[in-house]
């Protein structure tokens, strides 16, 4: 039996200690935004926070996480950055697919938690563990920029209008 | 649409279609009999059972309007969304007419209903090849005016007053003399008594307030906080979660497996087999896939159990010699003399690798068999179900969802196969969810192609004759046997080879088909026959420049016409690049591309630093686009810049290998992705145009490889002619660096770039 803290709610949950936060998450408790990519924590779509620090929930094993508050996606709207970061992605329209967004919000806010002002090494830094098979790179970087400073960044077409 | 095309009529629907361009110019509406309605804006067979089963709105004219007494506009989807946006492009095309807000809206999924939803280029209820916005252009728009008219209708019946006296605006009726105003809601039964009218007149683009404009899209709100439904989230009641592991050796079987660890341990339910795989189920994915890995299990690998890469290359080569030869494309004849350039061009097999692992939910009972899937195949699901399951197929639900990528993965329908015959043993609703593993080595992957390419130059260096002498298999042939040419061409082997945007006076563009062993299938991959023939052509018509001693741009630039959509998109690529002024660093290059997929016209300059350690490093990219009417400006350019990656990433680190007949690429590690630091700066341009919407979601893909093969030739004098990328003859071996002409300051925020790398 493991007690977690998730997005400020208790949870029993009787499950084998070595089984991925991920799937407690998922398949337990019912969290669905969460995602599973790749399940060696080689594509970022599973990430979490456990005290404001971006995991690999995937291969983060239920036991290891102990008294640590777990943020998801669906409670990340609720921290300063997370609110902003959201707001950004929906400004600049990031998203495609959107299967990996929930990865790459977590890991976006939890970087600019800790660097309000991130640079270009900074963002490469932080964000280089989440892969997007669309692509939505350029736009992650420009809303990332967007969230940090407030001022409008590219992509071209929102900033310009249609005109591109 | 014709229910009966004679074989003549096949043949000319297929020339017709050629014209379309990109995958379409193949899948053709050929009367498989399964439906004799077809996509239409206005209510046809069919539509009255469709609306009663979404919640028997007062008002639906058709198969994608349902107007209640209150609330949103529902509007029903018929392609799927996949990330492309074509769920805000349809929504626009669908709103601007019927004159609501994109805020008024909500989005539905299509049922499978090839008759409502089906496409006329793709030949039934697909979402693929980059056709969505092409072919619903006309009929979404059409639709919505349609139910526009009918509202208007009613509202100027109550009211007593001309229809033409009536205006709409966000949903609204208003007779503008009176001020009188009704909401659609309000008029939603009175006008699903009138009847259809004959005739709609549509917008003239100059009076659109949504098509043209950057949108933003429909699914972010959702997307952005976690709580998009995709195929992998659904949770049905009592469902238990499998995973599956099929015999690595395609085309093996399951010979034994011995189950009694797995069975004992905690979370596990029950162990199951078909021919050639065999899943666990538990009561959550980590009990399950524990459960699979202490299987003992003995695969009888079948044939293919020898097979290699090497033996597929050493075939197909040696098919290009020997094998018979497909007519394509001939024009004139091969000039005696002149001077020659010939070259091989080799591409591998690729995987999709979509982020959302292949997964299936079905709940199989004595009387029904019900499906949550994201696919872009839904009819076909439901007829594979009913195959497996002995149902009819009017006792198949599915249910479709957003999909997590899909990139041509998901235009098969294997996996919602295997999941059937799993769940059908089992009492229970099953969530099958395949690990990355097993979506890799079970992808159904973009064929290999082998192409000796040839031209013979005029006295001038312009080609006087080109020969593409192709050599592959072909994912037609099993995909869509009936559209294949009557001699036995797959049009899509030769897209973008057979028509060039260049005037050449002489062509021979063939094929020789080289079908792979049995058990390796071969799938459509985003950007199908162009991102393979893009990468061959371009690359050979920098060969052909640089053999002529021509700049690439200007070798280009002289074999196109006047006026051409080409030349447009070459000029404004130029331009913006700033093409020809300037010097560049060392072991910089850039390299430019052209073509004309998908009924859409693109120029990609890329610039690309080649390390002394033989890494690409991208710098920054230029696409220039005239893509006909554009519909959300917004979502071109996140489709330009997204699909790019998507190619550069293939053409830089992609290629799925064979041993013992296994693939041996199995995740990210080794079937690689561009990531944030490798990302170069990406620049859209556009070339405005009225011509019809050509087709987006597969164009930035089918453009990068040839830019970024020719951006490393003029990085490094070494040409790329095989993918992927090999860095070893890329190594500096301290020859002294070449500097090439260029134009622009580095802009600052590249410097990342080369962080990290």
């Amino acid at each position: 039996m493991f007690s977690l803290e998730i997005n400020g709610g208790k949870h029993s949950v009787d499950v084998p200690a070595d089984m991925p936060l991920l799937w407690v998450l998922r398949d337990v408790i019912g969290l669905m935004g969460t995602k599973f990519g790749c399940g060696i924590a080689q594509c970022g779509a599973c990430t979490v926070h456990l005290d404001g620090q971006p995991v690999r929930s995937c291969v983060l094993a239920v036991s290891a996480v102990g008294g640590r508050a777990i943020t998801t996606i669906e409670g990340i709207g609720a921290t300063p950055s997370g609110k902003t970061v959201q707001q950004a992605w929906l400004d600049v329209d990031v998203v495609q697919c959107g299967y990996c967004q929930s990865g790459q919000i977590m890991s976006a806010a939890a970087l600019l938690a800790q660097k309000p002002n991130p640079t270009d090494a900074d963002i490469d830094a932080a964000m280089s563990g989440n892969i997007c098979r669309c692509g939505t790179y350029v736009r992650i970087r420009a809303a990332i920029k967007q969230a940090a400073t407030g001022s409008v960044e590219t992509p071209q077409t929102l900033a310009a209008g249609a005109e591109i | 649409m014709s229910s009966a095309i004679t074989s003549d009529g096949v043949d000319l629907e297929r020339r017709r279609a050629l014209a379309a361009g990109g995958l379409s110019l193949a899948f053709l509406w050929l009367g498989s009999g399964r439906a004799n309605a077809f996509i239409s804006a206005r209510r046809q067979e069919g539509d009255a059972a469709a609306a009663l089963a979404d919640g028997n709105p007062p008002f639906a004219p058709n198969a994608f309007i349902r107007i209640d007494a209150e609330g949103p506009v529902r509007l029903v989807m018929p392609n799927v969304e996949m990330g492309q946006a074509i769920y805000t492009g349809a929504c626009a095309m669908l709103a601007e007419e019927l004159d609501v807000g994109m805020d008024q809206i909500a989005v539905e999924h299509a049922p499978p209903n090839e008759a409502l939803y089906g496409i006329a280029l793709l030949g039934g209820q697909v979402t693929g090849g980059s056709t969505s916005t092409r072919s619903h252009w006309g009929v979404l728009r059409e639709a919505g005016a349609v139910a526009r008219s009918l509202l208007v209708s009613a509202a100027a019946a109550r009211w007593s007053v001309d229809p033409s006296s009536c205006s709409v605006r966000r949903g609204v009726v208003t007779h503008d003399k009176s001020g009188r105003k009704l909401a659609f809601g309000a008029l939603a039964k009175a006008a699903s008594a009138l009847p259809m009218p004959v005739k709609v007149t549509l917008k003239e683009p100059s009076a659109f307030t949504l098509i043209g404009k950057p949108l933003r899209r429909v699914d972010s709100p959702a997307k952005v906080a976690g709580a998009a439904t995709f195929g992998i989230d659904v949770k049905v009641p009592g469902m238990k979660i499998a995973t599956v592991k099929a015999c690595p050796t395609h085309g093996g079987t399951l010979r034994s497996v011995d189950a009694r660890r797995a069975r004992s341990m905690p979370g596990v339910i029950e162990v199951l087999q078909i021919d050639n795989a065999v899943a666990v189920i538990g009561e959550h994915f980590w009990a399950a896939k524990r459960g699979l890995e202490a299987l003992d299990i003995v695969w009888d690998p079948g044939p293919n159990a020898d097979l290699t890469t090497a033996k597929l290359t050493q075939a197909l080569a040696e098919r290009s010699q020997n094998g018979p030869v497909i007519p394509g494309r001939k024009v004139g004849s091969r000039p005696a003399g002149g001077r020659t350039v010939e070259a091989l061009y080799q591409l591998p097999m690729l995987a999709h690798a979509p982020m959302e692992p292949l997964n299936t939910t079905v709940q199989v009972s004595a009387d029904r068999c019900e499906i949550w899937v994201g696919t872009q195949v839904p009819v076909r699901c439901v007829s594979v179900a009913a195959q497996v399951t002995g149902l009819p197929e009017s006792q198949i639900v599915l249910h479709n969802h957003y999909i997590g990528g899909g990139f041509g993965r998901r235009l098969d329908h294997d996996s919602v196969e295997q999941a059937v015959r799993f769940a059908k043993q089992v009492p229970y609703p099953v969530k099958l969810i395949w690990t990355r593993e097993e979506d890799i080595r079970h992808d159904i992957v973009r064929p290999m192609y082998y192409d000796r390419i040839s031209a013979v130059l005029g006295s001038d260096g312009k080609p006087v004759w080109y020969g593409d002498h192709i050599t592959s298999g072909t994912v037609l042939a099993r995909w869509m046997p009936a559209a294949m040419g009557k001699d036995g061409l797959d049009d899509d082997v030769i897209e973008c080879a057979g028509e060039t945007p260049y005037a050449i006076p002489n062509l021979d563009v063939n094929w020789v088909r080289h079908d792979m062993p049995a058990g390796l299938q071969l799938g459509w991959w985003r950007g199908v026959g162009p991102t393979h023939n893009l990468f061959v052509v371009e690359s050979f018509m920098d060969e052909l420049a640089h053999a002529a001693g021509k700049d690439p741009i200007d070798y280009r630039r002289g074999l196109l016409a006047n006026g051409s959509r080409a030349l447009g998109v070459l000029e404004l690529a130029a331009r913006k690049a700033g093409w020809g002024s300037g010097t560049l660093p060392p072991r910089v290059g850039r390299g430019v591309a052209l073509g004309s997929p998908f009924g859409s016209h693109v120029c990609l300059i890329l610039e690309a630093e080649v390390t002394p350690q033989g890494e690409v490093l991208l710098r920054r990219a230029v696409a220039a686009l005239d893509c006909g009417i554009a519909i959300n400006p917004s979502s071109i350019e996140a489709q330009v810049q997204g699909g790019l990656l998507f190619g550069l990433s293939a053409a830089l680190y992609s290629a799925i290998t064979l041993k013992d007949g296994a693939f041996e690429q199995s995740n990210f590690h080794d079937y690689r992705n561009l990531r944030m630091n490798e990302v170069p700066r990406v620049e859209v341009y556009r070339v405005d145009s009225s011509e019809p919407p050509g087709g987006l979601g597969e164009v930035g893909t089918a453009i990068a490889a040839p830019a970024l093969g020719n951006a490393i030739f003029a990085a490094t004098g070494v040409r790329v002619r095989s993918l992927p990328v090999d860095k070893h003859p890329l190594i500096a071996n301290g020859a002294a660096s070449k500097s090439v002409a260029a134009d622009f300051p580095l802009p600052v925020d590249l410097e990342h770039a080369r962080v990290l790398v």
